[in-house]
């Protein structure tokens, strides 16, 4: 699997070039959450604008999603039609291997999914009718190598509390709302 | 060429009560079918559950590399969901069209027991008609 083309590594600046937006008009029933895992299924980041539903309390809900994205990577890996080998349900993944899914939509929202090759997922959930997410979720992914991994105070594992990453967060996910 | 992988019926509790496969590679035994189907019934569950708004009735699409997965839920609780290749359209159709089949040539049959695996000539005839008229559709489009 692949997940960069060449250039959009070797391209990164220290304020990396964000890809246009995707802002569709539906400002009013936007709902948009972002959830950063790391490969252990610790929640480094949960960051939500305007979300009107909480069925959930906050640590609840990320097992749900970690779980969530753990079975259905096996889900679709297990289902990949164009394989022969699939190898059997179940089975722990390492990132990149098998078939994977980068996107799913139901009635009111969509949810993106990227993982990087060191196992960090990060999901974007949008309004169902927005365009595809795979760059927009690349453009976050260098912005979090930016900020917090090349952050020397930062120790890996722990919750994100860098304040520059956020704010750049925040202004990049703007332009998608 | 088959635009469509497979297609998997599941009933409310989400046991497989229909399953045919049109041409996908490597082989699904008996028991991987049943896993697969019970599994998506208990994501579309949790789907719901995650929704940050009201009103979410499960996955309608999953996008992976090499496939898109279409499901429709009856309001019954029957889902019906085909696997085929990334990007073709009209799937939401035909899932409403195999529904329809469903409707007639299942739920209609006195000798068909609710919840049991759908074993109807007259539905698998007219399934394989409906299929093969997607993928003529498919090569005039």
């Amino acid at each position: 699997m692949q997940f960069f083309s060449g250039s959009s590594v070797v391209d990164v600046s220290l304020s990396p070039t964000a890809p246009p937006g995707t802002a569709t008009g539906h400002a009013g029933n936007n709902a948009n959450v972002l959830y950063i895992f790391n490969r252990n299924g610790i929640c480094l980041l949960y960051r939500e604008w305007h979300r009107l539903l909480r069925t959930l309390d906050a640590s609840q809900d990320q097992k749900l999603m970690f779980g969530l994205l753990f079975s259905l990577r096996s889900f679709t890996a297990k289902m990949d039609p164009v394989s022969a080998d699939k190898g059997n349900l179940g089975v722990p993944l390492l990132p990149g291997q098998g078939c994977s899914f980068y996107s799913f939509r139901t009635n009111t929202y969509k949810l993106s999914f990227m993982e990087s090759p060191s196992g960090i997922k990060l999901i974007l959930i949008t309004h169902p009718k927005t365009g595809d997410h795979r760059e927009s979720l690349k453009h976050i992914y260098n912005l979090y190598v930016e900020y917090v991994v090349k952050n020397p105070l930062y120790v890996t594992g722990t919750p994100i509390k860098s304040e520059l990453f956020t704010t750049n967060l925040d202004q990049y996910v703007k332009t998608l709302i | 060429m088959a635009a469509i992988y497979s297609l998997f019926i599941i009933n409310k509790s989400g046991g497989l009560i229909f399953y045919k496969d049109y041409g996908s590679a490597g082989r699904m035994d008996t028991n991987d079918s049943l896993r697969l189907a019970s599994l998506w019934h208990s994501m579309h569950a949790i789907s719901q559950q995650l929704s940050p708004t009201t009103g979410c009735s499960g996955i309608e699409l999953l996008q992976a590399d090499t496939f898109d997965l279409h499901c429709f839920q009856s309001l019954t609780g029957t889902k019906f969901f085909v696997v085929c290749e990334p990007g073709t359209l009209h799937m939401e159709a035909l899932l409403k069209v195999i529904y329809e089949l469903y409707t007639d040539y299942v739920l209609k049959n006195p000798f068909y027991e609710m919840e049991m695996p759908i074993r109807c000539e007259l539905f698998d005839l007219n399934l394989s008609q409906a299929i093969q008229k997607d993928r003529v559709a498919l090569l005039g489009r």
